[in-house]
């Protein structure tokens, strides 16, 4: 800090980001320690005012809730593998091979974030449904009548791919984006084939977008409720089903509370693990 | 495999999955066309009756109000909020710039359920009764994040010698505000904005828990798809699907327009 100014002044950049700081503080950071704290009151209870207890805890860890926990943890994976192998043609494309169509192409997959999720479960189940979209055209041009597929796991898996699409595939895009056209162009020069390239350059050297895209759709995919609910008809029930549940029907708070601390103690090391080493300002295209 | 042959796949890839990704959308379309109260494919009354309906309905009226009311107040508050957040997201080297970018980061990376939940036990702590403007509050905490990335990356792209050379030329600090930084990121304050109209008029998991007696348009459509279907179902959603669409093609003809008269100007 330079002499002339008086010790107090912060610089540019802090008073910027203070009023963000600020809320985040008051929107983000106590509403968690309020949850924390919750998860210490005895059963029942709806206040902060009684003196902390571990029973919540110990109803868990004796209870099935690691039931829960293992089909959410399950899911979210599976999602995010099948997720990497879909999203990855297409954010190839979007540097290498759509040229003027990209943005076109980008906004199609923006739009529908905008729409509620449950809006778009919903045309699933429509296009699934005994005699919907699906069912109603194979009876009526082959006059064929399959089983439904609704309310299965697979439909489950089916809706979180469906809704966490545009969350893998952008950052992915951005991390494609990051490789060097050079680079590749003098691997393939220098004789490397194809596949070469893809596994000591492209691979590599957007690793930080795919990294990025993994774990922002696990953390989101293991938050999902939508989905089992609407397309799975309780032959799934993630741990978010049971917190609803503890908050609502039981009127156990406190339970409910410890279930997410839980949960967010998963999701607060793997993202702190990972967003550690990461340097943001190369992702988001700093030059 | 030569070149062609990868492009092709990649482009038929590309679009195989864009119709996965609006088929559902088509499907709600057709159910909202129909005359009978239950929806059979194919379709045998073709209609317009559930769209009358739906818009007579002073229900729905209510449910407009409180989620447009929600989505414009989120927007102007995370608007002006990212601005500043990512002038010093991306603009200034500081000290703690490393840290702020990831404590940004955090509410986008965050179950939004278990966020909606948190914030509720926490408007309770405070004695807080929840209603439309708790619900605001909610939606703030993940949309002034993503409002702040989205903003960020057009100001990686500003060049800050501009403003430098307008302070050289005596132009005061609000001056150079407002001829120089703000006109220059206004594509990023834009993007920014549809962002934050958008995701809180879409939101569904952080309204659940904060609107308390006030409902918005994905409460009211989730209770119905829960419990007591009718075409007003797929209406709505049509309604807003097509609403994001229109607005988000809109704001993205805005832009390009700009630059092309930008363009034109130099």
């Amino acid at each position: 800090m330079s002499a002339n100014r008086p010790a107090f002044a912060l610089s540019s950049g802090l008073t910027y980001a203070l009023p963000l700081l600020l809320f985040l503080l008051v929107g983000f950071a106590a509403p968690l320690l309020a949850v924390v704290g919750y998860s210490f009151m005895p059963s029942r209870s709806f206040g902060l005012d009684h003196s902390p207890q571990l029973g919540n805890y110990a109803e868990i860890f004796s209870g099935n809730s690691y039931i829960s926990f293992g089909w959410s943890m399950l899911f979210a994976a599976l999602t995010v593998f099948l997720l990497t192998l879909i999203c990855y043609p297409i954010a190839y494309g979007m540097t290498r091979v759509f040229g003027k169509w990209s943005p076109v192409i980008t906004l199609l997959f923006t739009i529908p974030l905008f729409v509620s999720e449950n809006v778009r479960l919903y045309g699933w189940i429509l296009f699934f449904i005994k005699n919907g979209v699906l069912l109603g055209t194979l009876k009526n041009w082959f006059g064929i009548e399959p089983e439904g597929w609704l309310f299965t796991r697979p439909m489950v898996l089916l809706g979180m791919v469906y809704v966490y699409l545009p969350f893998m595939l952008f950052p992915m895009s951005l991390g494609v984006a990051m490789v060097p056209g050079e680079t590749r162009d003098a691997a393939l020069d220098l004789g490397a084939s194809r596949w070469q390239v893809f596994k000591e350059i492209e691979l590599p050297l957007s690793m930080p977008g795919i990294i990025i895209g993994l774990l922002l759709t696990f953390v989101l995919a293991v938050g999902a409720i939508a989905e089992a609910k609407i397309l799975g008809g309780q032959t799934i029930i993630p741990i978010t089903h049971d917190i609803e549940i503890a908050f609502t029907y039981a009127q156990n708070w406190p339970l409910g509370a410890a279930l997410s601390v839980l949960l967010m103690l998963v999701v607060g090391v793997l993202v702190l693990l990972v967003l550690r080493r990461f340097d943001l300002d190369a992702i988001l295209g700093k030059k | 495999m030569t070149q062609r042959a990868r492009h092709a796949l990649i482009w038929a890839w590309t679009l195989a999955v864009l119709i996965f990704v609006y088929l559902p959308a088509l499907c709600i379309v057709l159910a909202s066309l129909t005359s009978s109260r239950y929806f059979l494919f194919p379709i045998q009354k073709w209609g317009l009756d559930w769209w009358r309906k739906t818009f007579a309905s002073i229900e729905v009226h209510q449910l407009f109000k409180t989620s447009i009311s929600i989505a414009l107040l989120v927007t102007a508050i995370a608007v002006v909020i990212a601005f500043f957040g990512a002038l010093a997201f991306a603009r200034y080297n500081w000290k703690g710039r490393s840290i702020y970018q990831k404590i940004v980061l955090l509410p986008i990376f965050f179950p939004q359920s278990v966020l909606g939940l948190a914030l509720l036990l926490w408007f309770n702590a405070l004695g807080l009764q929840m209603s439309w403007q708790t619900a605001v509050f909610a939606h703030l905490v993940w949309i002034i994040p993503v409002v702040t990335l989205v903003i960020s990356i057009q100001v990686y792209s500003f060049d800050p010698t501009l403003e430098e050379a307008a302070f050289d030329l005596g132009a005061s600090r609000w001056q150079v505000f407002r001829e120089v930084t703000l006109p220059v990121l206004l594509p990023g304050i834009v993007s920014g904005s549809l962002f934050a109209f958008l995701l809180s008029w879409g939101n569904f998991p952080l309204s659940l828990f904060t609107t308390g007696a006030d409902t918005t348009i994905p409460e009211y459509l989730y209770a119905k798809m829960v419990a007591g279907y009718t075409p007003g179902v797929p209406v709505l959603g049509t309604v807003s699907t097509f609403g994001a669409a229109f607005i988000l093609l809109g704001g993205y003809w805005l832009i390009t327009l700009r630059r092309a008269n930008q363009l034109k100007d130099n």
